[in-house]
């Protein structure tokens, strides 16, 4: 069996990069909080505790990252094919509303048949969504980044007008009627009001199944083709056009499994504010996981923490949007990552390696 | 039908909506137009969504401590203007990803904006009512029927940035800057080799985009009414953008773009208030997502075409 080699998993420039990014990113927020006059350390334990300190926190930790999970995959698939999917928030939401909608059609239908026909549900609500921004990339030239925002909006819209209208279920707030009691997935455990819940296994077998198919599979191979150098790869006789609304499709389909776990693991139904900041997350875990399955993993536990914690923070009086502050320059860093490289000491270690 | 065709003859008969227009545009018109100065010198922007939330919050701020909102002004463009300031810095000096660091950045004003909202104002949400910048009164023109009640009590926001328009078209065909920054955009190397400083361009380029998203988004919180919301933008910096595009990249053609989408939301809103239709409530989310429809159906060139400068957001790198 092959030696791992931890040296080159830990000490890889893009590993580098994250880590760095996060610390700074943690540095400048603690400057902050100095600033109006609190104490990070306290702030900080204060998160640390919110996020790890009772079994409550760590299951709704779990809860709060498996959704993160897929939506950074979902950002992450389609970083490989050179596709940036800014609105897996649009996607959330419709692959949600179509799973929903499904969920309430198979009542008397057994677990084995209800279950998968909503996961299938909510997986094409999204890939058609996210498809319509492929179509218009690979047909018609247009900025991925522009229509996928305006999909969000508009998925907005219209899952604002069918729970306030045609599938509205009675009672104030705007919400679905429930979807049927086979379709929704067993809790693991319960404490108190929070409940662990099995969907956290589907986003773990996701991982699992984007990796295989990015590093085994044709489609994998093609779409990162595409994404590293579209010309080269199209010289090779594969096609551009086809790749991107596929890669846009697998992507979308992620994000709307990701929707789909929060109505069949966690509400039951579909709820008007459902999506969240779940998409713009997942641009932040795709890349400080620096598009890797596994580094995504990871990177969607550390974010679901300091969401997490971000409440017992807020008690210990820093707002809570200290944590949007530290997704942007997280997401800066690792944009501008060449200010590192630009340092005295990273140029100095290089020579040596030389 | 005959109550549709009624309430819509009632809405472009109403003065009301014409000066509507002119005041919804007016945000979108002053940020698109700096996503044209950005672009022309070949730096995409798409952190203006995060310049003009900037912009409105340090003009509330800006109007709370001091009592006069021009000073609320000036720090909403200060602080606009620091984010452009990054996204320049990032994107020029460093090669960095434009549309990830514009992403980075419109995250930045979202967390920047939340959090100060709450230290300074003690909730969150929206802040308390200040000072807005006062309206230009015409005197006797208001009574003039119908153009008076369009044009009698506008902001001075609407003739900033028409005339900005004017200004802008100037500088970017007329002179010698203006022949830099399109070249600076269109081919770099050549630029550089004539002797033009492209990183220099480029900066002005995009300090000028924060300067005038910054002023759009200045006018939604202190414009009118003289509040800040939390992401009070709602979107507007996109579809800046979408009007950038649709008008070719040209000063004159986003003022359009962006006075079709100010119409487009006027006419909504008006329409909404039609009693011959009595809507219901509803309706509000189905009308509301026309303007972003027709984004997409822009931008997927399906009406007509439009040429983005050929070095538009490919960093440049000095051999």
């Amino acid at each position: 069996m092959e030696r791992i080699n931890f040296r080159k998993i830990f000490l890889n420039e893009k590993v580098i990069v994250s880590m760095v990014s996060i610390l700074v990113s943690l540095v400048v927020a603690a400057i902050v909080i100095i600033f109006i006059g609190k104490s990070p350390l306290v702030a900080y334990s204060a998160l640390f505790y919110g996020a790890f300190g009772t079994k409550e926190a760590i299951i709704d930790n779990l809860m709060k990252a498996s959704p993160l999970i897929l939506t950074g995959l979902a950002v992450g698939f389609g970083f490989r094919a050179g596709l940036f999917n800014i609105g897996a928030n649009g996607q959330v939401i419709m692959g949600a509303l179509l799973a929903t909608y499904v969920g309430t059609q198979v009542e008397g239908d057994p677990f084995y048949l209800s279950i998968p026909l909503v996961i299938m549900a909510g997986m094409i609500g999204g890939a058609l969504w996210a498809g319509i921004a492929g179509w218009l990339k690979a047909y018609r030239g247009a900025h991925e980044v522009i229509t996928t925002i305006m999909l969000n909006y508009v998925a907005i819209y219209i899952s604002n007008y069918v729970v306030n209208g045609p599938f509205q279920a009675p009672g104030g707030v705007p919400k679905s009627p429930a979807i049927a009691y086979a379709a929704q997935f067993p809790n693991i455990m319960t404490v108190g009001a929070t409940s662990l819940s099995t969907i956290l296994f589907v986003s773990l077998a996701a991982v699992v199944v984007i990796y295989i198919i990015i590093q085994k599979t044709t489609i994998g191979y093609e779409v990162k083709a595409v994404g590293t150098n579209p010309y080269a790869a199209e010289y090779g006789g594969i096609s551009i056009g086809k790749n991107v609304v596929l890669a846009m499709m697998i992507s979308g389909a992620l994000a709307g499994l990701a929707g789909t776990t929060q109505v069949v693991g966690v509400y039951g139904r579909y709820f008007g504010a459902l999506g969240g900041t779940m998409g713009f997350d997942g641009i932040t875990i795709a890349l400080i996981g620096q598009n890797d399955p596994v580094g995504i993993a990871l990177a969607a536990f550390l974010i679901s923490s300091i969401r997490t914690g971000s409440n017992q923070m807020q008690i210990a009086g820093v707002p809570k949007d200290m944590v949007t502050i530290i997704q942007g320059i997280i997401i800066f860093l690792v944009a501008a990552n060449r200010i590192f490289k630009t340092m005295k000491f990273y140029r100095k270690r290089k020579e040596v390696e030389i | 039908m005959n109550n549709w065709i009624q309430a819509i003859v009632n809405v472009f008969s109403n003065p009301i909506f014409y000066k509507s227009t002119l005041t919804q545009s007016t945000p979108l018109i002053l940020a698109a137009l700096g996503g044209v100065y950005a672009e022309t010198t070949g730096v995409t922007n798409i952190a203006l969504e995060g310049i003009m939330l900037m912009g409105a919050f340090g003009g509330v701020a800006g109007s709370y401590f001091t009592g006069n909102p021009w000073y609320g002004l000036a720090l909403g463009v200060l602080l606009g203007s620091m984010l452009a300031a990054l996204h320049a810095w990032a994107s020029i000096k460093y090669g960095a990803d434009q549309i990830i660091s514009g992403t980075a950045l419109i995250l930045l004003a979202q967390g920047i904006t939340g959090f100060a909202l709450v230290e300074l104002f003690g909730q969150p949400g929206s802040t308390d009512l200040v000072r807005s910048i006062p309206l230009v009164k015409l005197g006797g023109f208001e009574n003039v029927p119908f153009v008076g009640s369009i044009f009698g009590s506008l902001s001075p926001f609407v003739y900033i940035a028409f005339i900005s328009v004017l200004m802008s078209w100037f500088l970017i065909y007329k002179t010698k800057l203006g022949l830099r920054m399109r070249s600076v955009g269109n081919n770099p190397e050549a630029a550089d080799t004539l002797g033009v400083n492209v990183y220099n361009i480029r900066y002005f380029g995009v300090m000028m985009s924060g300067v005038l998203a910054a002023i759009g988004g200045a006018y939604l919180s202190i414009g009118e009414l003289g509040q800040f919301t939390t992401n009070m933008t709602n979107g507007r910096g996109f579809i800046a953008l979408a009007a950038m595009i649709i008008g070719n990249w040209n000063p004159t053609g986003a003022m359009l773009a962006a006075l079709l989408f100010g119409a487009a939301s006027a006419f909504n809103n008006q329409l909404q208030s039609q009693s011959v239709l009595s809507l219901s409530t509803n309706t509000q989310y189905i009308f509301g997502m026309i303007p972003y429809i027709i984004t997409l159906i822009v931008v997927g060139g399906l009406i007509g075409k439009s040429r983005a400068p050929t070095a538009d957001g490919i960093p440049y790198i000095k051999e």
